[in-house]
């Protein structure tokens, strides 16, 4: 286990309890646990909806298919190339890999450019949104717990075996 | 289970290689080449300066548009951004300020100035500092006309620097990054390579590393700034690199900094630096 992800662990027993009231059942960005770069409790302790997950694909902050292309996705034009194709990508990795991938990527593919989807520190130049100026406050992850739950189990339906 | 991705670029070139086969299009800027008014040759693609190691060719934004746009850029009569020039050439023209001077009175026709958009930005041995061509224009505009600064990034300062950039089109870029300007060049190196924002993107991932793929409807290049200004058709108007900067930045979701910052000058150096032999081609067409 790496330092950091000893530190996560550790910050686990610390910070759920302080997070459970704004968070509701909700693990705090600030205390996802990896083992590998998966992890294996949904973060908002409730399972995800694959078709609102769907809609998350094109969205807003998810927005994947700026860099992924997918083929079951025929309806959002323009999808973009910096990633994988994720067809077929369930047959690849378990819930709890594809849960760690669009937690933090970059725990799983280090110096990855996907974005970290489940975070809210360690930001340089935090901006409020896309409108160039200093995020005001605390900031908020680019998904919630439950919208990445809901990404994951869009996720796990892209099966070709 | 942990598994490493080798990044697409190399994977296919080497595939290609192996293979024998030219690297798929998809991935690269065309064919094209550029020549402007049937007479400036314009270097768009050329072996990187010495200083690049993450890439070994360099290319202009123009081989990574479409037919349309490109084309827009080959006859001044067509590229939109020649409306700034002419523009310019009055104001070159004309006294402004107390000193009763004009640009002209100093530099005789624009057309002298041929060769000084290539080198600049550029170290100023007197000033102590790293001008942009902008703060140029507003240092004489200020101590040798007595005329009231332009804003940064104001039409009438972009419309200048399009003149001037004209006049040197063909001209390769040539900035030094060595000497006095040399910290300057590193700072904007730092900035080029951090992960800024909320998406935790550098300029590098996209413009080194991900040049000539599509991020959703966009093909990346590798973000040159030979064509400035350039004229986009996105906000029909005639854009500083600053204000490119800036909005690469806040895309981001970061926050950004500001035209004619500290910040900015340096890494208007630097990137200018990455595309040492390239033309000088603005006033550019983009989308
Ligand atoms: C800015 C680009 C970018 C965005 C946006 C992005 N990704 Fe990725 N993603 C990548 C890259 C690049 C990789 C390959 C891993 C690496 O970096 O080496 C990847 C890998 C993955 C993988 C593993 C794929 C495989 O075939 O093994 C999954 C799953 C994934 N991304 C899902 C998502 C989801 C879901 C979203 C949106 C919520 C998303 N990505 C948004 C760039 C991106
Ligand atoms: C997440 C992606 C992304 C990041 C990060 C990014 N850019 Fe860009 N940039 C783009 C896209 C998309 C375009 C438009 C297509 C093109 O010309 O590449 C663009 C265009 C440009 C252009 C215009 C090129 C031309 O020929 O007109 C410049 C210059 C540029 N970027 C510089 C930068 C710099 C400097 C940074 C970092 C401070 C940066 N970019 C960060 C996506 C990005």
């Amino acid at each position: 286990m790496k330092t950091s992800q000893l530190i996560v662990a550790l910050a686990v027993c610390a910070a759920s309890a302080a997070n459970a009231e704004s968070h509701g059942n909700a693990i705090a960005p600030t205390a996802v646990a990896f083992t590998d770069g998966a992890v294996e409790m949904s973060l908002s302790g409730q399972p995800g909806d694959p078709a609102a997950g769907r809609i998350l694909m094109n969205k807003g902050s998810g927005n994947c298919v700026a860099c992924h292309q997918v083929t079951d996705l025929p309806e959002y034009a323009f999808q973009g190339e910096i990633g994988p194709i994720l067809d077929g990508v369930a047959d690849r990795w378990s819930e709890a890999e594809l849960r760690g991938i669009v937690t933090n990527a970059k725990i799983m593919f280090p110096d990855s450019m996907m974005p970290s989807f489940y975070k809210t520190e360690g930001f340089i130049r935090p901006g409020n949104k896309f409108t160039g100026k200093a995020a005001e406050g605390e900031v908020a992850p680019l998904l919630t717990a439950q919208q990445v739950e809901d990404v994951v189990a869009y996720l796990m339906t892209l099966k070709d075996m | 289970m942990k598994r490493a991705y080798a990044p697409g670029r190399s994977l296919v070139a080497a595939l290609a290689i192996v293979a024998g086969l030219a690297v798929p299009a998809m991935a690269d800027p065309d064919e094209d080449s550029l020549v402007i008014n049937g007479d400036i040759e314009i270097v768009t693609e050329t072996a990187a300066p010495a200083h690049l190691d993450g890439i070994s060719t360099i290319y202009s934004g123009w081989r990574f548009r479409g037919d349309g746009t490109q084309a827009m850029q080959m006859d001044d009569f067509d590229n939109p951004g020649m409306l700034g020039v002419a523009a310019a050439e009055e104001v070159w023209q004309a006294v402004d300020g107390s000193a009763g001077e004009s640009c002209a009175s100093c530099h005789g026709d624009a057309t002298e100035m041929r060769g000084v958009k290539a080198v600049y930005p550029k170290w100023n041995e007197e000033a102590g500092e790293v001008r942009t061509l902008e703060m140029q224009i507003n240092d004489c505009r200020e101590t040798r006309m007595g005329a009231e600064a332009w804003g940064y990034t104001s039409g009438g300062m972009t419309n200048m620097v399009a003149l001037l950039a004209s006049v040197s089109r063909g001209v390769p870029v040539d900035v030094a990054i060595d000497g006095p300007a040399q910290s300057a060049w590193e700072a904007g190196k730092e900035i080029y390579y951090t992960r800024y924002g909320l998406l935790e993107q550098s300029c590098a991932n996209c413009h080194e590393n991900s040049y000539g793929m599509m991020i959703r409807a966009d093909h990346l290049s590798q973000g040159q700034i030979n064509g400035f200004p350039t004229y986009r058709l996105k906000n029909t108007k005639l854009n500083a690199a600053h204000d490119r900067f800036k909005g690469c930045i806040r895309d981001t979701m970061a926050e950004t900094f500001a035209p004619g910052s500290d910040e900015f000058i340096a890494l208007e150096l630097y990137v200018a630096s990455r595309g040492n032999g390239l033309s000088v081609e603005g006033p550019s067409v983009r989308n």
